[in-house]
């Protein structure tokens, strides 16, 4: 959050309309989410006349108050109303945070025209039992009853809330970071606060020795300030802290974190007759134990960065304070820490404290040198003006952190060509210029130094063009292509067959889905017709999806009964997703799931339903499509959640490529028919280029025949005995009819088998000799017997 | 003979016209043209004739007999079309009634929108690639500019299944580094890839902890921040309407410098301000920018020779923009009612 009022301390922005400089900056790269006008209407200051118990009740009171030229009665229900105190008064009117108004009317039988407010009924402070049981506000100020209270409580500001992005969260974050983005965008000049003071004759280093035994403290400086007198802080400290969110304490903790938000870099403020004469920054030991300033009790890690007295820790370094140190009412002597530590480390050390204080955000982000010391300076200004402190001489300092310059050097050109705009040196100078950064003109080439408040711009022409660029504005930026040779663009690797099956299941009439790769461990563990192990992740969001799938199958059967329940009756869906199992091999699948039917007119009664032999030609199709015809076979098993008499392997080449069959009844009692096909495996497999065959001329030979087997024998069986002992001339076999139990345990199976030379007409003795020859083979090899 | 002949004429027209089935016509054809026919009887007579006259009453009769013949067979056609018409007037079907129902079967919504996307950047040379979605830390992140310790990638927004080295790839973006990786930093690159996301977001309306992007990279020499502008407003014309116009803000991406999102004017209110846009006349639609130059060198690219830009887009944003749709859930319930209406092309 930023306050306008307190950006008008640094860059002149008196006679710009807040709402359109919000625009500006957006459009410059730093969103303004919200532009808030914090005053608060109807509010005013008032002074309590009287104050007397409510008749009717055993904590109100009537008060009198004073709103300047009128005098109203109020009923207050507050512990710490009294005769003669000034207060927040919200007369009728007023919108309290929640929409709620204030109107007059009776409490109890006694007429009330406003409320006498607490700051966190105003929305300026949380509501805590704390905040509650200080009832309402008590006013410390000389102001006239009448007076616009948003004076005294700084309201009367605009603040922007900023959506900043991860990289300007340095330099936008603070009011002076964000002052130079406004003077950027308007082209004028930053002016920075006073920092000037008188030291003592005496130097900070005769009382502080200090140590670094860590390279994730690459800087530390430190002042200290004597008699410091503590007190209230200045009314435009207390209300900008208001205005940022912050409750002011007293003047030397208000001091550290206003210039907190105006250099954005966190003070730590030591109790320096309690720390002693050592700072060690060190690495925490195992199990080390420290009480923050919050009263709690952390036990550290050796990730963890600490401040030490020599012995003990005093602080977890950029996170919080510890108790043995802290300021209090009797502190006389402060040494003041101005740092810089690793913005991972701290990071990591607040998330796992979870301890997110305002300096821990900060350090998080990253912090600019410059900024330690300016912020310094700015702190032993203020507590020499706020709090009577007498500054000593020198400052202690630890410093390992780099201070190479960034310079970039290019030409005009080469930003010109990146953004696709005609920039001459003369507009990129005028850009530099509205920047602030330092830069020479030699010839054609520009060298740049970039200021260390921008820590997110890396010394390169691209960073230099995109500063340019968003100040130039985008929105002049015409619209072109790229002036390259034309070409084609295709599907690379296994996308071609990717869309190939998709489009050919779809025109089959099947429904695509998408589901989530991550599973419960309960799906996780159906349908395991393959043997792999799965990844469980180790830190899932909520257990349902916690595993990675290696079939898709469960995820079907969710959608089928997904659709089940809203009454649809036809569910022919596939799904084409990536699988990975626990050694990270990638199998991408398809799978189908059909259920109900799958051709249907009604009133004709014409149905095709979804059975296994739907669902096989389905397969059989795609497989033909694919380029797979006669190169796949199915061959009855058995799997985990699968009809044990109705379910089959698919091979192809005679190498496992899926699966097919039907649910098992006790997990679906519907019946629910599946197939899964690894498609990495289709996509290995070779497939010839199309050749065109040419039909026959002559004319062919049918000849019908059956065989009576044991029920359990496969028609298959039967069928590849006739195909090896047709040889040649025998053309094609099918099934065209099936009795079961045609006698005891025993069915017929009925086959057309076409023969054909494309060369000749054949004679019918030499396919009648085939004939034979096949039913002698077949009865002795499989035995089964002709039907006669 | 001549008299006879008209006679028979007269006498054959006669019982035509009399005749009310096909079976007494055809009984009349027997009758005078069969073999113990008038017709025949007279031919009979011919030998007993001189060759003047022969010459003269073959004339005669060959006139008789055609007569006779066409004047039978047109009234045998007449039959044979009244029963036909009879048989098709009875065969008369309820063109009403419902047809048999072809299985046909629609595309999941975010494919469909994958689909129009592809076609749109394929036509513009883009090839479509893949890449794995479990994915190596250095691909979805260092290589992308992205080092250890980087705020973007905290723990909380990746689904890591080694600690700090493989993940459920959190963008599309490592396609990049791959597709670049793989042509050796020798050739240009116009390419592609929609695929599944992930992030440790719990599923609600608007959020989904599995979504899809739709990465895209061009890498060419001289490539500039307004070719990128061009080529996006080319895809939001196809998408959105020819009279949707582009604009870029200022973002920022790891991976891309300078960085921009793309806004398209909004297509419902034409840029007049409305719900869908918020009422300021735009929609954000993609984030996008010029490789940065590491990225380019992580790639095997010199970035004093090759530029290029990337963009990424949310493939469900774009359909719930495109199809009106309010829940991100839609895509992933597969409610059969709702996808049934994508089986079509579109406009």
């Amino acid at each position: 959050m930023i306050s306008l009022n307190w950006v008008k301390d640094y860059v002149d922005i008196e006679n710009e309309d807040l709402k359109e400089l919000a625009v500006k900056v957006t459009k410059a790269g730093v969103n303004v989410e919200k532009v808030i006008n914090s005053h608060i209407d109807n509010l005013v200051i008032g002074e309590v006349l009287e104050c007397t118990d409510h008749p009717d009740s055993d904590h109100l009171h009537i008060c009198q108050v004073s709103i300047g030229t009128s005098t109203t009665q109020i009923v207050c229900g507050a512990p710490n109303v009294k005769k003669g105190i000034k207060v927040l008064v919200a007369l009728p009117g007023c919108i309290l945070p929640g929409d709620f108004e204030i109107k007059a009317g009776k409490i109890r039988g006694q007429e009330s025209n406003g409320m006498i407010c607490a700051l966190f009924e105003l929305g300026l402070e949380a509501k805590t039992d704390e905040t509650y049981a200080k009832g309402i506000e008590v006013l410390e100020t000389d102001l006239e009853p009448g007076t616009d209270a948003n004076i005294y409580l700084g309201t009367d500001d605009t603040l922007y809330e900023l959506d900043i992005h991860k990289h300007r969260n340095n330099d936008c974050y603070y009011h002076i970071g964000f002052a130079y983005e406004i003077a950027s965008i308007l082209g004028k000049k930053v002016n920075l606060p006073e920092a000037n003071y008188k030291e003592i004759d005496d130097n900070v280093n005769n009382h502080i020795t200090i140590k670094v035994e860590t390279d994730k403290c690459p800087y530390y400086t430190a002042k200290m300030v004597t008699g410091v007198e503590i007190k209230e802080s200045p009314d435009f400290i207390k209300k900008r802290l208001i205005s940022a969110g912050m409750r002011p304490i007293n003047n030397v903790v208000d001091i550290s974190n206003y210039v907190m938000l105006e250099y954005g870099q966190p003070l730590h403020f030591f109790d320096k007759n309690k720390l002693g004469d050592n700072i060690l920054v060190r690495q925490a030991k195992e199990s080390e134990t420290i009480i923050t300033l919050d009263g709690q009790k952390r036990e550290l890690l050796t990730s963890d960065i600490v401040i030490t007295d020599g012995k003990k820790p005093v602080c977890i370094a950029g996170v919080m304070g510890g108790e043995n140190t802290d300021v209090d009412e009797a502190t006389k002597d402060i040494l003041i820490e101005s740092a810089i530590f690793d913005a991972v480390s701290i990071r990591y050390t607040s998330s796992r404290l979870d301890l997110r204080s305002e300096a821990s955000i900060r350090y998080g982000k990253g912090l600019s040198y410059e900024y330690t010391d300016a912020a310094i300076e700015r702190a032993c200004y203020l507590l020499e003006k706020y709090a009577n402190a007498k500054v000593l001489s020198g400052i202690a300092v630890h410093d390992k952190i780099d201070k190479t310059e960034k310079i970039v050097k290019f030409k005009t050109k080469e930003v010109s060509t990146l953004l696709g705009l005609e920039l001459t040196d003369k507009d990129v100078e005028t850009e530099l210029d509205r920047l602030m950064f330092n830069y020479k003109l030699d010839k054609d080439t520009f060298t740049v130094t970039i200021p260390r408040r921008r820590l997110d711009i890396d010394p390169n022409v691209n960073d230099i063009a995109e500063e340019i660029g968003r100040l130039y504005g985008y929105e002049n930026l015409s619209s072109t292509l790229p002036s390259i040779p034309t070409r084609r663009g295709v599907y690379v690797g296994d996308v071609g067959i990717r869309k190939e099956i998709s489009r050919r299941l779809r025109t089959l009439g099947l429904n695509e889905v998408k589901n989530y790769t991550l599973t419960s461990p309960d799906m996780a563990s159906r349908f395991r017709y393959e043997e792999k192990n799965q990844i469980t992740l180790p830190n899932p969001m909520s257990s349902d999806k916690s595993v990675i799938r290696t079939s898709l199958i469960p995820s079907l059967i969710n959608n089928y009964e997904y659709n089940k329940a809203r009454n649809i009756k036809d569910i022919n869906i596939y799904e084409i997703a990536k699988t990975y199992d626990s050694s990270y091999n990638e199998d991408t699948k398809v799978s189908i799931l059909m259920k109900g039917n799958y051709l249907i007119n009604e009133w004709q009664h014409t149905i095709v339903k979804c059975d296994f032999y739907c669902l096989k030609g389905i397969v059989e199709n795609l497989l033909d499509y694919l380029g797979f015809k006669n190169r796949y076979t199915f061959e009855s098993c058995e799997a985990p959640e699968m009809h044990p008499g109705i379910c089959a392997k698919i091979l192809l080449d005679r190498k496992e490529i899926g699966i097919i069959g039907r649910v098992h009844p006790s997990y679906k009692k519907d019946e629910v028919y599946v197939a899964e096909l690894s498609m990495t495996e289709l996509y290995n497999a070779k497939v010839k280029p199309i050749k065109f065959k040419e039909a026959s001329k002559y004319p062919e030979i049918v000849k019908d025949l059956a065989f009576v087997v044991e029920n359990n024998v496969e028609s298959e069986v039967i069928k590849s005995q006739i195909k090896k002992s047709g040889g040649r001339l025998l053309d094609s076999i099918e099934v065209f009819d099936l009795y079961e139990n045609v006698e005891e345990g025993k069915k017929s199976i009925a086959y057309k088998l076409v023969f054909k030379d494309p060369s000749r007409t054949l004679s019918d003795e030499e396919v009648m000799e085939i004939f034979n020859k096949i039913i002698s083979e077949v009865e002795s090899k499989t035995g089964a017997k002709l039907r006669s | 003979m001549k008299e006879k002949v008209e006679n028979l004429k007269l006498e054959v027209a006669k019982k035509l016209e009399t005749t009310a089935s096909l079976k007494e016509v055809n009984e009349i054809k027997v009758e005078y043209l069969g073999k113990k026919g008038p017709v025949n009887e007279l031919t009979s007579h011919m030998k007993e004739l001189s060759v003047e006259e022969k010459k003269e009453f073959g004339k005669i009769l060959n006139e008789l007999k055609n007569e006779l013949t066409s004047k039978i067979d047109a009234k045998i056609k007449y039959y044979e079309e009244e029963e036909l018409n009879k048989k098709l007037s009875s065969e008369k079907i309820d063109v009403t009634l419902p047809a048999t129902k072809i299985p046909a079967g629609a595309p999941n919504i975010l494919e469909k929108i994958v689909e129009e996307v592809e076609s749109v950047f394929m036509s513009m040379g883009y090839d479509v690639v893949d890449g794995p979605e479990v994915e190596e830390d250095k691909y979805n992140f260092e290589l992308l500019n992205i080092p250890k310790g980087h705020p973007a990638r905290d723990a909380q927004d990746t689904f890591y299944i080694e600690d700090e080295s493989i993940l459920l790839r959190s963008q599309t973006s490592p396609v990049q580094v791959r597709t670049m990786l793989a042509t050796g930093g020798k050739e240009p690159v116009r390419m592609i890839c929609p695929g599944k996301t992930y992030r440790r977001d719990a599923d609600d309306a608007t959020h989904s902890h599995q979504f899809m992007q739709i990465e895209g990279l061009l890498i060419d020499k001289d490539i500039k921040l307004s070719d990128l502008k061009g080529t996006f407003e080319v895809m939001a014309k196809k998408l959105f309407g020819e009279d949707c116009v582009a604009r870029l803000r200022p973002s920022y991406y790891q991976f891309t410098e300078p960085s921009v999102e793309m806004d398209i004017s909004c297509f419902a209110c034409k840029g007049k301000g409305c719900s869908l846009c918020k009422n300021t006349g735009w929609i954000t639609v993609s984030g996008a920018g010029m490789v940065h130059p590491n990225v380019l060198r992580n790639g095997g690219y010199d970035p004093e020779v090759w530029s290029g830009f990337a963009f990424g887009f949310g493939a469900e944003r774009l359909a719930m923009l495109k199809y009106g749709i309010n829940d991100i859930r839609t895509f992933y319930q597969a409610d059969l009612r709702e996808s049934a209406n994508f089986d079509r092309k579109d406009v």
